[in-house]
């Protein structure tokens, strides 16, 4: 066997801007010794086509996520308030048509 | 153990169309076959470097070196995206490798035939990559996000392999009598091996039903096989070039190019290990792993210094 499983270099999350305004999004992840290598890594995998113009780079085990099985009860604050949405008023007629 | 209902809320998730995420429930044998399926795609486009990589430093101008550089990188971020992918379901990427370079992995079988001259590389291009492209626009749908997405960002590559393979065709078919002759060649050799790329006949895939079901893919391997048979005919005629299929016809009521019978023995044999380049291949790519250790040692004990001194000032 060439290498036990201690030796994968850590797992690194990378996330690019696309473009100058945009907001960061997920690219995929990698393998790499340090955040540098990491940073040169992401630049060589995820931006070979300038995909990106700025790439963050962050160990995948520092990544707090919800979990599927309490979706429900995580996110169900939200669904009970229509009155967040625009859609929920009405406008006169005579404004409505302008707009 | 899994319950029937949660096997069968799994199956009217995927039926809806949803997308299963790494946390997500699924079934253990839906967990193998992505493993399964994914890292043998993944170790296609490891390997699928080979082949071409034995032309770079022989590429007959500086221009199509750059492309050839260009794609068999590409050909690498392929494998990670896949890799990577996988990985997203708990297993390593060192066993992932240890599968692969010393256990039982599978890789696709068109990269145990070798290159014989350039004109290999560019009918690579034209029907590998293309062959390729259909399996992976495809498999861009499938049902687990991870792979899913690794295939769209490949797909988006992928045609510029497959077109710069089909211009060098067309070049070449247009050049010399020598030139024809030798893009002529590699056609021969290369048709039939791409056509056994899409995998064994629908009758005989043993996976094929179950990676259905769950839409891991989303057609058969016949279905992709005649897709692709239907444009490459156009394609070759366009160029002038000749199939090496006597049996290739038009069927006016079917709206499909019929073919003849795929040498599946020959399939099987380079499955099992027997292809020209089989052991060949497997030992650059062992060579290459472990020649890059102290590369990989080196980079780890660099990071553990600088650590350490950031430590220490801290």
């Amino acid at each position: 066997m060439s290498e036990n499983n201690e030796k994968d270099w850590p797992l690194w999350e990378v996330f690019y801007q696309p473009k100058n305004g945009k907001p960061y999004e997920h690219a995929g992840s990698l393998h790499a010794s340090d955040a540098e290598n990491a940073l040169q890594n992401a630049r060589d995998v995820y931006a070979r086509r300038n995909e990106g113009i700025g790439i963050w780079v962050v160990p995948s085990d520092q990544i707090t996520a919800s979990t599927p099985e309490d979706m429900g009860s995580f996110f169900d604050p939200a669904s009970d308030k229509p009155y967040r949405h625009p859609q929920f008023y009405s406008v006169p007629r005579a404004v409505k048509k302008r707009s | 153990m899994e319950t029937q209902q949660q096997l069968d809320d799994f199956q009217a998730r995927i039926d809806a169309g949803e997308k299963i995420e790494p946390k997500d429930w699924m079934p253990e044998r839906y967990r193998e076959q992505i493993i399964r399926m994914g890292s043998q795609h993944a170790h296609s486009e490891i390997v699928g470097m080979l082949p071409e990589g034995n032309w770079i430093s022989r590429a007959p101008s500086l221009k199509r070196k750059l492309v050839l550089l260009a794609k068999v990188q590409d050909e690498a971020g392929h494998g990670l995206y896949l890799y990577s992918a996988i990985e997203t379901l708990g297993v390593r990427r060192s066993e992932l490798i240890d599968q692969y370079l010393y256990g039982n992995a599978k890789y696709s079988s068109i990269f145990n035939y070798p290159t014989l001259s350039y004109a290999d590389v560019c009918v690579i291009g034209w029907l590998v990559d293309g062959a390729a492209i259909v399996n992976q626009t495809k498999l861009a749908h499938s049902s687990y996000g991870p792979y899913a997405r690794a295939n769209l960002r490949i797909c988006k590559e992928e045609s510029f392999h497959k077109k710069q393979g089909y211009e060098m065709v067309a070049k070449l078919a247009e050049g010399t009598p020598a030139q024809r002759k030798m893009v002529q060649s590699a056609v021969d050799r290369f048709w039939w091996p791409t056509l056994m790329m899409f995998g064994p006949n629908d009758s005989n895939s043993p996976n094929s039903a179950e990676l259905l079901k769950w839409q891991v893919k989303l057609n058969t391997n016949d279905e992709l096989r005649q897709h692709f048979v239907d444009r490459v005919v156009m394609e070759a005629e366009a160029v002038g070039l000749t199939l090496p299929d006597p049996d290739l016809k038009f069927n006016d009521e079917t709206g499909h190019w019929e073919f003849g019978e795929i040498p599946w023995d020959e399939f099987w044999d380079v499955v099992k290990g027997n292809g020209v380049m089989n052991r060949e291949r497997m030992k650059s790519r062992r060579k290459a792993h472990e020649d890059g250790a102290w590369v990989r040692e080196a980079a780890q004990a660099y990071a553990r210094k600088k650590n350490l001194s950031r430590e220490k000032a801290s």
